[in-house]
């Protein structure tokens, strides 16, 4: 087996870390993307933590560790965590680093928008999270169903903290939307066209789509409920004659989308990391572009399946069971799809491509809980019970996380330069594993046996006792386990062993540059032929079922039988890198700077901080409005409002980067694609 | 392991400048289009509670009949008042218009101009202003319209016909306001050095954003306003 050889060549550029003003002002999506990593890894320390401390309550019957109202903010707080501060930022740290990289861009369309989605997310992170120390964490449970969210019956700061929270955190999600939906479609180097996207590129994009239809539902749902909550309107007064499951619906409709949003991008991570170890091309290409975009649009269609208890009658049920049969089938596809790619192929574990299988395996069991409960009559017995808590953690601890681990094995040396630790990394692996297996499977049966979910303590001899010791055993083991990947991640950063341009044999572009990448990324863009294009240079055998065209942006078509038959394949030896010589030449000693090859560069600029630090003020001035005397409150606001105003002004005035210097010669209509 | 090397060059597109883009077209022209996408949503999601809670409030005043108190016997005439709506829905329907002739006025700033209706038909200073001068006009209406029916008794937190119709319409009303102070920015920029085509993007993504008002104006006026 193929272990990894020391890279012979291409010292890392030691990014020197230029102090806390150059992060607080960068627009280079990399280091935007490492925020977003190193973020995203603290609150899922964070919300680990949480979930120990509940287990720990959990692990015998009648323990009063934690009161009731302790254990509500708990676990509200730790489902809110991890979707929307960990698995969903987790996310966008790889759409950060990889999507220009994998289309050959040098960097999103948007830098400074880029950057003002970090900032609102950290600052709404802690935002929503801090409270919870002193007591005034939320409560209401990660979907906050209104009414039981109305003042009526949550007085008190804590649903407020979570209403403004959400609503800043759909702002950092909505612009990074625009941003990424943008950068694909526009930024493509000459050549990758749609159907040579990277695989991960295809389920980023498909994700922001999701983003961009499903956060305006739940920004409304959430305005009418700071409504309700501040100015006395009737939204979900059920007294005015309010529909209470008007929440309900907006949520889900936001909500199950949301589901594919965490799930995708772990889907495309794992599509990455199984061809490379395989050192085959992903099985079934098209068919998994196919099956991610009916993914996308079914999962519009099955919201109400979260609400079959609610009583909406045969009809609905039998609909919303049925689309949610269906979408088992797009997803059923893409597991069998890897299955594929690893048949055959010359399969080697590492620890990314151990976690990937792990995804594939565990998804599996996830998914096929879900079918369970896709059927209205046997939801009815399982929802709101540890079953469902089992399911939503196969899905989402087994499913996005494990993939988001694989794809930070992956990608951590070209993001840092440095491999991670293979050894660290294998006992990572296996502690979460048989872990969260220990913690999850066990509740599928303390399910079945009645335990309800969000019970802050229980009583003895009902069965549980032994499924809830199990369960909290297995969380601790993964709890340690996780700390070995944080510490892993932090003692390698600078130190790991040096990776080089390619240190897996990725056969995709990001893979053809250094590790860390010039903030440039591409000396010249790049002009791609076929779906692996640096597998076309090293190892062009393993290309040949690939489709490929002579220049990149022309179609081949071979006529059959008077038909024509699309894109057909070049010979290896005719295919434009051998055309061209370019082969494997000895690297560059040094890389040269933006400044030498005239590439302009983004100013770094603390604009889009202020900016986003207004609209946290803001939502702050609105909560301090509560108190009895209302100036200091609306103070704030104003304050806030100023703030996110001037910045905005400031920011849209002035300049991305320096003038081009070639723009004066090709007009002035492209030049303004990049003035903002 | 020589499958591991790598080469430092991937065929490079010769003659492609760093301001590529796949599609030809600037990248905001993009954004925005996804920005409108994304704010259909928006529209959508409160329309349809609008719609949902029609006629389920259980106190009045409400939209289309009148009402009778029957605590204190106070009568309510029906809420909306159709025919002035409609003057203010002609009025950002002419807006849309006007914008219209601004865009083609700051493309077509560098043509010769000789008749008056040339000129007139070319200063993008007077159409920015009258499209500006239409928004506020809508917005004048729509305060008037507001402030009368707290006058007649509904505010946003009478009933659900009320919470769900000015939120809905008070959403609209701020979208038009972000509109006008935009154009105004627009408007002072030309003032100060004159727009001419290379600032078209610009103003046609501002013309963009401003159609899309309109027509989920248009939407809201059908379903709210006309549709009993
Ligand atoms: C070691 C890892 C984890 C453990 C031990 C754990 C444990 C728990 C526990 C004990 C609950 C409360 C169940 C209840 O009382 O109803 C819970 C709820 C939840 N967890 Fe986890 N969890 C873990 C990881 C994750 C991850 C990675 C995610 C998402 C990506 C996640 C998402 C959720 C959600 C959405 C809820 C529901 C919260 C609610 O009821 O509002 N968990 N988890």
């Amino acid at each position: 087996m193929a272990t990894l050889a020391a890279p012979a060549f291409a010292a890392p550029i030691e990014r020197s870390d230029g102090g806390f003003l150059s992060w607080l002002g960068t627009t280079d999506h990399k280091r935007i993307g490492y925020l977003y990593l190193f973020t995203a890894t603290g609150f899922l320390l964070w919300g680990g933590g949480e979930a120990m401390l509940m287990r720990w309550q959990l692990r015998a019957p009648n323990q009063h560790f934690l009161s009731a109202e302790q254990y509500n903010q708990l676990f509200t707080m730790h489902g809110t965590t991890m979707i929307f501060l960990v698995v969903m930022p987790l996310s966008a740290a790889f759409f950060n680093l990889l999507v220009p990289l994998q289309i050959g861009a040098r960097d999103v369309a948007f830098p400074r928008l880029n950057a003002f989605s970090y900032w609102v997310y950290l600052l709404g992170g802690l935002f929503i999270s801090v409270p919870i120390i002193f007591n005034a964490g939320p409560n209401g449970g990660w979907f906050g169903y209104a009414p039981l969210t109305t003042t009526t019956y949550s007085p008190g700061l804590n649903i407020d903290f979570w209403v403004a929270g959400l609503q800043i955190l759909g702002i950092s999600s909505l612009a990074a939307g625009f941003n990424f939906i943008t950068t694909i479609i526009n930024m493509r180097a000459p050549g990758m066209n749609l159907m040579r996207m990277p695989m991960f590129t295809w389920m980023a994009f498909v994700v922001q789509f999701l983003i961009v239809l499903a956060f305006p539902v739940i920004t409304i749902a959430l305005v009418f409920l700071l409504f309700d909550r501040f100015f006395g309107t009737n939204f979900y007064e059920i007294a005015a004659g309010a529909d209470p499951l008007l929440w309900q619906h907006l949520f889900w409709i936001f909500g199950h989308p949301e589901v594919y949003i965490l799930v995708l991008p772990a889907f495309g991570l794992v599509s990455e990391v199984l061809p490379t170890f395989s050192q085959k091309p992903l099985f079934g290409y098209p068919v998994m572009v196919y099956s991610g975009i009916l993914i996308g649009f079914l999962g519009f269609g099955v919201w109400a399946h979260h609400m079959f208890a609610v009583g909406m009658g045969p009809i609905a049920d039998t609909v919303f069971g049925v689309t949610t049969m269906l979408i088992a089938i797009p997803t059923g596809v893409k597991i069998f799809n890897w299955i594929f790619t690893m048949w055959g192929g010359s399969v080697r574990f590492t620890t990314a491509s151990m976690f990937a299988i792990g995804l594939v395996a565990m998804f599996t069991i996830g998914g096929i809980s879900g079918v369970m409960h896709s059927s209205p009559p046997a939801d009815l017995q399982q929802t709101d019970t540890y079953f469902v808590v089992a399911h939503f953690h196969y899905v989402l601890f087994g499913g996005s996380l494990m993939g988001l681990f694989a794809g930070i094995y992956y990608y951590y040396p070209k993001l840092t330069g440095h491999l991670l630790d293979e050894g660290l990394g294998k006992w990572h692996f296996w502690l979460n594993l048989i872990g969260s297996n220990l913690a999850f499977f066990p509740m599928h049966f303390s399910g079945l046996l009645g335990m309800p979910r969000r019970i802050y303590t229980y009583d003895a001899n009902q069965g549980w006792d032994t499924f809830n010791l199990l369960s909290s055993i297995g969380a601790f083991i993964v709890g340690f386990a996780t700390l070995i990947l944080v510490y892993n991640m932090l003692v390698n950063r600078k130190r790991g062993r040096l990776a080089g341009n390619n240190p897996w044999g990725a056969g995709t572009l990001e893979w053809s540059i250094p590790s860390p990448p010039p903030v440039y990324n591409f000396a010249e863009i790049p002009r791609v032929t076929s779906r692996y294009p640096v597998w076309d240079l090293t190892a062009p055998e393993l290309t040949a079922a690939v489709p490929h065209t002579l220049r990149g942006d022309e179609m081949v078509t071979a006529q059959v039988g008077g038909v024509s038959a699309g894109q057909m394949s070049v010979p290896a030896d005719r295919r434009p890198a051998a055309a061209a010589g370019a082969g494997l030449h000895a690297p560059p000693a040094r890389v040269p700077s933006a400044e030498e090859l005239g590439i302009p560069i983004p100013y770094t600029t603390t604009k889009p901080f202020f900016t986003a630090l207004g609209i946290i003020v803001m939502f702050g001035g609105l909560l301090l409005t509560r108190m009895e005397n209302k100036i200091p409150g609306w103070a704030v606001l104003a304050l806030g409002a100023a703030t996110l105003v001037g910045g905005l002004y400031w920011w849209l005035t002035s300049p991305l980067e320096p003038e081009h210097e070639h723009a004066g010669a090709h007009g002035a209509a492209p030049h303004h694609a990049h003035a903002h | 392991m020589d499958s591991f090397a790598m080469p430092d060059v991937i065929v490079p597109a010769a003659g492609v400048e760093h301001t590529y883009t796949t599609t030809g077209l600037p990248h905001r022209k993009i954004g925005i289009w996804a920005f409108i996408g994304s704010e259909c949503m928006l529209f959508a999601s409160l329309i349809s509670t609008y719609l949902i809670y029609k006629g389920r409030s259980v106190v009045g005043p409400f939209p289309h009949e009148a009402w009778t108190d029957p605590s204190t016997g106070h009568h309510f005439r029906a809420i909306l008042n159709i025919p002035v709506t409609s003057a203010s829905t002609f009025v950002l329907l002419m807006s849309s218009l006007a914008m219209v002739l601004a865009l083609a006025a700051v493309e077509n700033r560098d043509k010769p101009k000789v008749t008056m209706g040339e000129k007139i038909l070319g200063s993008s200073k007077l159409w920015l202003f009258m499209t500006a001068l239409l928004g506020t006009t809508f917005l004048g209406f729509q305060a008037f319209e507001f402030t009368s029916f707290v006058h007649e008794g509904v505010s946003i937190r009478t009933n659900l016909f009320g919470s769900s119709f000015f939120t809905l319409t008070g959403f609209h009303g701020a979208h038009v306001t972000a509109g006008v102070l935009w154009l105004c920015t627009m408007l002072a920029v030309d003032f100060k050095r004159g727009l001419g085509p290379k600032d078209a993007l610009n103003v046609d993504i501002m013309a963009l954003y401003w159609h899309f008002v309109d027509v989920v104006w248009i939407a809201i006026f059908t379903l709210v306003y006309l549709i009993r």
